[in-house]
């Protein structure tokens, strides 16, 4: 208690980073580079191109959710519906990419991003202009969005897909490159430019930091909190799409329990829910760090009951270390 | 025996020692006032006080028993109580439920709400506060905040009661019934540590006057035995020969004209005009819509009526992008609500309104954003150790110089300024006085709401006076008088 505010206050006396902030902003970088060590001594294979490309492909799928939720936590909102958003895109996608309908591959991932941009934006404008909640907004969306999965097929599974389709999820360039961790790549480094080198990005923090001094400023602050979940939206469609390439068939499950996750790795990686402090590779590394864990704990052979409960308690003990070592 | 001795207290935040032994005495029934330039250390040396800093050095006595303050709730059990200068009220709650939050009379185990109210009740009204105990805090407006949080301390019955800043957000008339009951207080014994800026109150309530510069004791006199030149002298170490630099600017034609404007329940029927090179005052109590009016001419509100011309040309705001794009810009008085984004760095700050300046094909040039900033920062002369840190960590001082650098990048012709110096150290007043001349030198005009009269009568060159949301008066600077313009803030009460 005491200790934080002293923090406060020494600031302006001391700007060096002191231990707690240099915790506060590697500890979990140092828990993953520690994970990754002992994983690799306890399984010679853990570093093998095969287990890191494994590790990283299904990383992407969530890391593109958890990408997307960084920007709705940064400007102090919440996105439940993310999960079930992919679920919804996914469907979709498949339902337009079935082998009988003939349409061509890429009407599935239009129609597929189609949606994840609707229900973003019906989030976006309940949330900003009609001053729902963010909880309660995306809360509502998320089981419109199951609701319509379900009724798109009578929840019954889509299968035998265009192959094009399919090589979305299960293709690799070059033969050892999986699209989906490409995919990942590309939108992770426009993600990147768009928050730190634009404009947009700086609106975003100043939204989450000070609403009502964004607002002063000049900035349309509406706007801005629409356009968070639109984003997240249209990310949340895209891996819905990927899953459902990959698995080869539209599942009305996917997606379930996502949200969870991409909540989970935006807070391990430093984001404040309080909104207006954060960073996006913390995002990158609170992915790899549950997703290292998840599939280190799977090669060691640790039953999944177990699993759930450590993964809590990493994702508890991250944000404790923060809160300890921050100034708020 | 003395209430409160400190001898030798140090205190250090991560190796940099900031307090370097500093003795301190309060006498039973006394008020003892601390004065100092911000950050030299009379908060940080309350604070260790109020529990919420350890010292490393030092003894502390209590009517001459030594004590250890680990805690806030140690420094309770001992009779001691802080008026902070950041008000923290549950804005929920009711005042009843703020003023005795965690120790709420209960019956049985349940909260006894009669005996609560009835309680706040006796409280109020012995100190005079015209506030129902069950209205909602956020109802309020900061001045009734914050003699609810004054009468919050007072109900505790302290020894020592600490006042840091009490009166930042309160008007004459509630300075007035703040120092009645300082007065009763130390009839009961109490002992008062006051920390203020203004020298005027501090001359008029203090018993002792302690001067405080980086972090040691300079003096301490009797209250009767000092002047204020000589504190200001002790508090920078040096003369300041004017408090207000404020210099001949002509005064040419009319930039901005209002007519008539309402907004109901805010103000009513309010016209004047503003002309270039000049600061034109605005006074009045607090509550009698000088903000809200403020807030209207900068688009964060808009007028149920009436009529706003700028170079002649009629114009409505609907939000402050439109008048920033007019040439507006609002220095408010809630820097913390409104004015800056706390979480943010220094840099990120001063650039914010102007960011589609620094665009180049989407995308955002860091070396001309460093340049712009750099320039404002030694413009300004604002102290800091890098761009790069949190606004949040500066003092208050720096902190409205950063508002300040945030709009003159933008280059407005005309600046709202709400309170422009509240909350800040006398040196950092002046060089406040010294930027907004500048300004108006260059054939921009300033519209200036202000508390303080000695303020307002300093720098404006015309005041118009507001009274119960009316307009109540308008004096040239050749005829200002202080009983005339305290005459007209009553007119319409």
């Amino acid at each position: 208690m005491s200790d934080r505010q002293i923090h406060a206050q020494a600031l302006p006396r001391d700007a060096r980073m002191t231990r707690k902030q240099f915790i506060s902003m590697f500890g979990s970088l140092i828990a993953l580079v520690l994970l990754v060590v002992l994983m690799s001594a306890l399984k010679s294979n853990f570093l093998s191109g095969t287990n890191i490309r494994n590790v990283l492909r299904i990383a992407s799928i969530n890391g593109l959710l958890a990408i997307g939720m960084t920007f709705v936590i940064l400007t102090g909102g919440i996105d439940l519906s993310v999960g079930a958003i992919m679920g919804c895109a996914g469907m979709f996608s498949a339902y337009f990419a079935q082998n009988s309908l003939g349409y061509p591959w890429y009407l599935g991932v239009l129609v597929g991003l189609g949606m994840g941009l609707v229900i973003g934006l019906f989030n976006g404008i309940n949330i900003s202009y009609l001053k729902v909640p963010a909880f309660v907004g995306t809360l509502g969306a998320m089981s419109i969005a199951k609701g319509m999965t379900f009724l798109l097929t009578n929840a019954k599974p889509i299968p035998s897909l265009n192959a094009t389709f399919k090589e979305i999820g299960g293709g690799e360039i070059g033969g050892w490159l999986p699209i989906p961790i490409v995919i990942m790549a590309a939108v992770l480094l426009l993600c990147f430019i768009l928050l730190y080198k634009t404009r947009y990005g700086r609106y975003v923090f100043a939204v989450g930091g000070n609403l009502n001094a964004a607002h002063a400023s000049g900035i349309d602050t509406r706007k801005i909190t629409c356009s968070v979940y639109v984003i997240s939206g249209i990310l949340a469609a895209l891996a819905g799409i990927i899953t459902t390439a990959r698995v080869t068939s539209g599942v009305t499950s996917t997606g379930d329990g996502y949200e969870t996750n991409a909540i989970a790795m935006v807070v391990i990686g430093g984001t404040s829910l309080a909104g207006g402090r954060g960073r996006l590779w913390g995002t990158i590394v609170g992915i790899l760090l549950l997703q290292c864990l998840t599939t280190g704990l799977d090669m060691l052979a640790v039953n999944a009951y177990y699993q759930l409960i450590i993964k809590g308690f990493v994702v508890i003990g991250a944000v404790m270390l923060d809160g300890l070592s921050s100034d708020r | 025996m003395s209430l409160l001795e400190m001898k030798g207290i140090r205190k250090s935040y991560y190796g940099v020692e900031v307090l370097h032994g500093v003795d301190f005495t309060l006498r039973k029934g006394s008020v003892h006032a601390l004065m100092g330039e911000n950050g030299a250390g009379k908060s940080t040396l309350v604070k260790v006080i109020a529990g919420i800093h350890r010292c490393e050095a030092g003894e502390i006595l209590i009517d001459g028993n030594p004590v250890t303050i680990e805690s806030p709730s140690k420094a309770r059990e001992l009779g001691i109580s802080m008026i902070h200068q950041e008000l923290s009220p549950v804005l929920e709650m009711s005042v009843a439920e703020n003023i005795f939050l965690g120790r709420e009379p209960d019956r049985m185990g349940f909260l006894d709400y009669k005996q609560l109210y009835r309680q706040t009740e006796e409280l109020l009204a012995k100190l005079k506060i015209p506030i129902s105990p069950k209205t909602k805090m956020k109802s309020l407006r900061i001045a009734d905040q914050q003699m609810v949080e004054i009468a919050k301390a007072i109900s505790q019955n302290a020894k020592i009661v600490i006042m840091d800043e009490p009166t930042s957000a309160i008007t004459d008339r509630e300075v007035d019934s703040l120092f009645q009951m300082i007065a009763d207080l130390k009839a009961h014994g109490t002992g008062i540590i006051y920390i203020s800026h203004k020298l005027e109150e501090i001359l008029r309530i203090s018993d002792e006057i302690s001067v405080l510069r980086d972090g040691a004791n300079v003096n301490t006199w009797h209250a009767n035995e000092v002047d204020n030149e000589t504190i200001i002298r002790s508090m920078v170490g040096r003369e300041i020969k004017e408090q207000f630099p404020k210099t001949k600017v002509p005064i040419t034609d009319t930039i901005l004209e209002v007519k008539n404007l309402s907004r109901a329940g805010q103000y009513e029927d309010i016209s004047f005009s503003l002309r270039r090179g000049e600061i034109l005052g605005f006074v009045g109590l607090v509550g009698s819509g000088r903000t809200e009016l403020m807030h209207s001419l900068f688009g964060l509100s808009r007028p149920d009526s009436g009529q706003i011309f700028l170079d002649g040309k009629e114009i409505s705001f609907k939000r402050p992008r439109d008048a920033i794009s007019a040439g507006i810009a609002y220095v408010t008085e809630d820097r913390k609500g409104e004015g800056l984004v706390m979480p943010m760095s220094v840099r990120h700050n001063i650039t914010l309104p102007t960011l589609n300046w620094l665009e180049r094909k989407g995308i955002l040039s860091r070396r001309r954003e460093d340049q712009v900033v750099d320039e404002r920062i030694k413009a300004l002369e604002i102290k800091l150790n890098s761009p790069k840190q949190l606004v949040k960590s500066l003092s208050g001082g720096n902190q409205q110089k950063v508002v300040l650098a945030k709009w003159m990048i933008a280059s407005p012709r005309i600046i709202i300024f709400d309170e422009p110096t509240r909350g800040i150290d006398v040196g950092a007043k002046a060089e406040i006085y010294r930027i907004m001349c500048d300004y108006v030198s260059q054939g921009n005009a300033i519209i200036m709401v202000s508390s303080e009269m000695p303020e307002a009568m300093g720098m404006s060159d015309r005041i118009v006076i507001l009274s119960n949301h009316r307009q109540s008066g308008e004096m040239e600077r050749s005829d200002f008088s202080q009983e005339g313009i305290v005459q007209c803030q009553f007119m319409y009460m």
